[in-house]
């Protein structure tokens, strides 16, 4: 009798879970990024990119280098020579090495923080954001997942110059795709690893703790069902005179 | 008492007498605990309300560990909570036990209410046990509200901004009263600073006083059960409800297994999927609060959705606040508002089974169109979810009294 209630708002429950991710997320088509941030070598390989060609303009202003360090099987002295470009302490933590009030004035907007950018953005989008700078007809840069957006295609050398291929909808001309007009140092296929790896990177410094989180959480939920075994077991035992 | 075996057996003993004949601990354990009878049929549905009390207390305690690094001022908020998710030791821990906890506490109260409306739990003789209940939603809602801002991303920014605003749709006194709230012409440092004071002191003592009439008022008459009959209507020589059983250690060891089942749904939220896709946290307020951005798609944390759909479904935004507020206050006459001879759905007939079912769905499918971004489609649909949410409390007024019921059993089933 006291089944039919429990299925009913389990089922409500179940609905609600299911759509939720479908309203939560939205937008148009992104390409999967598949990142694995317990690939410490992607990260790594992220990580160097990150100060490389984002670090100059951007900053990551809530992570540290030591704690860079530490998750990344680093020992400080390989960071602060390899991944440390300025002139701070292991413990310091990733400015950028232009100054905001510069970059508002050069650039018309102050480059946002990259600390959560993957939280708010999602890995997703990232790797798409970074994959389809084009250069429109005014010569200037574009990008499809950001139109308009006031950042340069930083790692054009390595991806090269890719252009749009116009189709027409419905009486409007929109870009149908993007080509490579001009190869880059890297081919297609490289330079979506190397961004691959710069997203998971991203996707690492948005959490730092994630990977320590879920493998905590195993022992958690084991304990816990161990408990709830026992307390099951206890309750039952109490029970046998009711009824 | 057997007799003390040792010396230090014997001195404890003396001591726990001492304190015994000074502070009634073992009449209030015994009146409140083992003498109390609690009807022995409680179901799945009688978990919520132990739990729920089990979550108020993670969120004082996670609560207090996060008020020592937050730091309550609009340039450092934003910062403080990353600080706390990177370089506070477990401060990331700390942190999805209060967010984690924040949902499922409304989850639970959701739950619990909704059993009322089963078994008629807020009928007579409980019907301050729901008006309790009601003043610890409304005030839990408050306390929600305002510890969303805190984070002080997008979302914290143009939620407060949009609901304080909406006290704003008030004729004459609005403008003054927004000022009021906020401390100032807009969402401001001042209004963060004022909000966690309310957060971290005000609306918990507040709540905590709720939770201690509601149980004082609930330990009166008793807990109702599933099929809504009094146990006390049939006691046996020494004055014993015959279906009734020891709250301890009865329900404590049940209650006990219900936690367990509980943590383990909380700690694979909490160590897993702590986002729970964008509806426990949401993405937007990983970006700081900006005064001169306004997000594209501003909506209220996923508890509040079905009241904010309720909200978009009126043009007018007078009339929208006055639903809104409508529906809310609506809850509160519940127990007057069935007026069917029995309490239980279990003995009611499929009228009232048709008419939870469709409320029920109409509260889900609102809290879903209130998240969605009011596609022209949409703000149809969430006019003819509010009229049937309205509806429900309508036909229930009017059709419980002659409503079709069941025989009423003599002692409990099953």
């Amino acid at each position: 009798m006291n089944r039919k209630p429990f299925m009913a708002i389990f089922s409500l429950l179940a609905l609600l879970l299911i759509t939720a991710p479908a309203l939560a997320s939205g937008g148009g088509a992104l390409k999967h990024a598949n990142v694995n941030i317990r690939d410490t070598a992607a990260t790594q390989r992220g990580a160097r990119l990150f100060v490389n060609y984002c670090l100059s303009c951007h900053s990551a202003s809530y992570m540290r280098y030591n704690r860079l360090a530490e998750d990344l099987g680093l020992d400080e002295d390989m960071v602060m020579e390899n991944l440390v470009f300025a002139d701070v302490k292991i413990g310091h933590t990733m400015d950028a090495a232009m100054r905001a009030e510069d970059a508002e004035e050069w650039l018309g907007k102050a480059p946002p923080d990259l600390s959560v950018i993957s939280r708010s953005r999602g890995a997703d989008w990232l790797y798409t954001y970074l994959l389809t700078f084009y250069q429109d007809e005014t010569g200037g840069w574009n990008n499809l997942a950001l139109p308009n957006a006031s950042m340069p295609h930083v790692m054009w050398q390595m991806q090269g110059i890719q252009k749009p291929v116009y189709a027409t909808h419905d009486g409007h001309e929109v870009i149908d795709h993007l080509t490579l007009a001009k190869s880059g140092l890297q081919s297609p296929e490289e330079y979506e690893d190397s961004v691959r790896d710069l997203v998971t990177f991203l996707e690492y410094l948005g959490e730092p703790s994630k990977v320590k989180r879920k493998n905590i959480g195993v022992w958690v939920l084991l304990f816990l069902a161990l408990f709830t075994l026992i307390a099951y077991a206890l309750k039952v035992e109490y029970w046998r005179d009711v009824h | 008492m057997a007799k003390p075996a040792s010396n230090i057996a014997r001195r404890a003993d003396a001591l726990w007498n001492w304190i015994d004949s000074r502070l009634p601990v073992s009449a209030f354990w015994n009146a409140t605990m083992t003498g109390y009878y609690a009807p022995k049929n409680f179901n799945f549905w009688y978990y919520m309300g132990s739990l729920a009390l089990m979550v108020l207390v993670i969120q004082i305690v996670s609560g207090i560990f996060l008020t020592m690094h937050y730091k309550p001022s609009a340039e450092f908020a934003f910062a403080s909570v990353e600080y706390i998710m990177r370089d506070v030791q477990w401060g990331w821990f700390i942190r999805y036990l209060h967010t984690t906890g924040a949902s499922f506490f409304f989850i639970l109260v959701y739950l619990h209410m909704f059993r009322s409306l089963l078994y008629g739990s807020h009928r007579a003789p409980r019907e301050l046990v729901w008006i309790f209940g009601m003043l610890i939603y409304l005030a839990l809602m408050a306390e929600a509200f305002m510890g969303y801002v805190l984070p002080w991303g997008q979302m914290s920014y143009w939620g407060a901004q949009v609901i304080i605003n909406l006290f704003g749709a008030i004729p004459s006194i609005g403008e003054p009263l927004t000022e009021w709230i906020r401390g100032d012409f807009f969402i401001s440092d001042a209004t963060l600073n004022r909000f966690f004071a309310l957060h971290v002191i005000a609306l918990p003592l507040a709540i905590l006083g709720l939770v201690l009439m509601h149980l004082v008022a609930l330990r009166e008459n008793g807990s109702n059960n599933p099929d809504g009959i009094e146990i006390k209507a049939n006691k046996d020589e020494n004055g014993i409800p015959r279906d009734g059983i020891p709250f301890h250690p009865y329900y404590t060891v049940k209650d006990i297994f219900g936690v367990g089942m509980f943590l383990l749904l909380f700690a694979f939220i909490l160590f897993f999927w702590p986002e729970a896709g964008g509806l426990f946290l949401e993405h937007d307020n990983f970006v700081p609060a900006n005064p001169l951005v306004t997000p594209e798609h501003i909506k209220p944390v996923w508890y509040f959705t079905p009241y904010y759909a309720i909200l978009k479904a009126v043009p007018d935004k007078l009339m929208g606040v006055i639903l809104m507020g409508l529906s809310v206050v609506i809850l509160f006459f519940l127990p007057w508002l069935d007026r069917s001879p029995v309490k239980s759905i279990r003995y009611k007939g499929l009228w009232y089974k048709i008419l939870v079912a469709v409320f029920a769905i109409a509260f889900v499918r609102l809290g879903m169109l209130g998240m969605s971004e009011g596609t022209p489609a949409q703000t149809v649909e969430m006019r003819i979810w509010t009229f049937i949410y309205f509806a429900f409390f309508i036909l229930l007024y009017f059709l419980s009294p002659g409503g079709k019921t069941k025989p009423l059993p003599e002692r409990l089933t099953h």
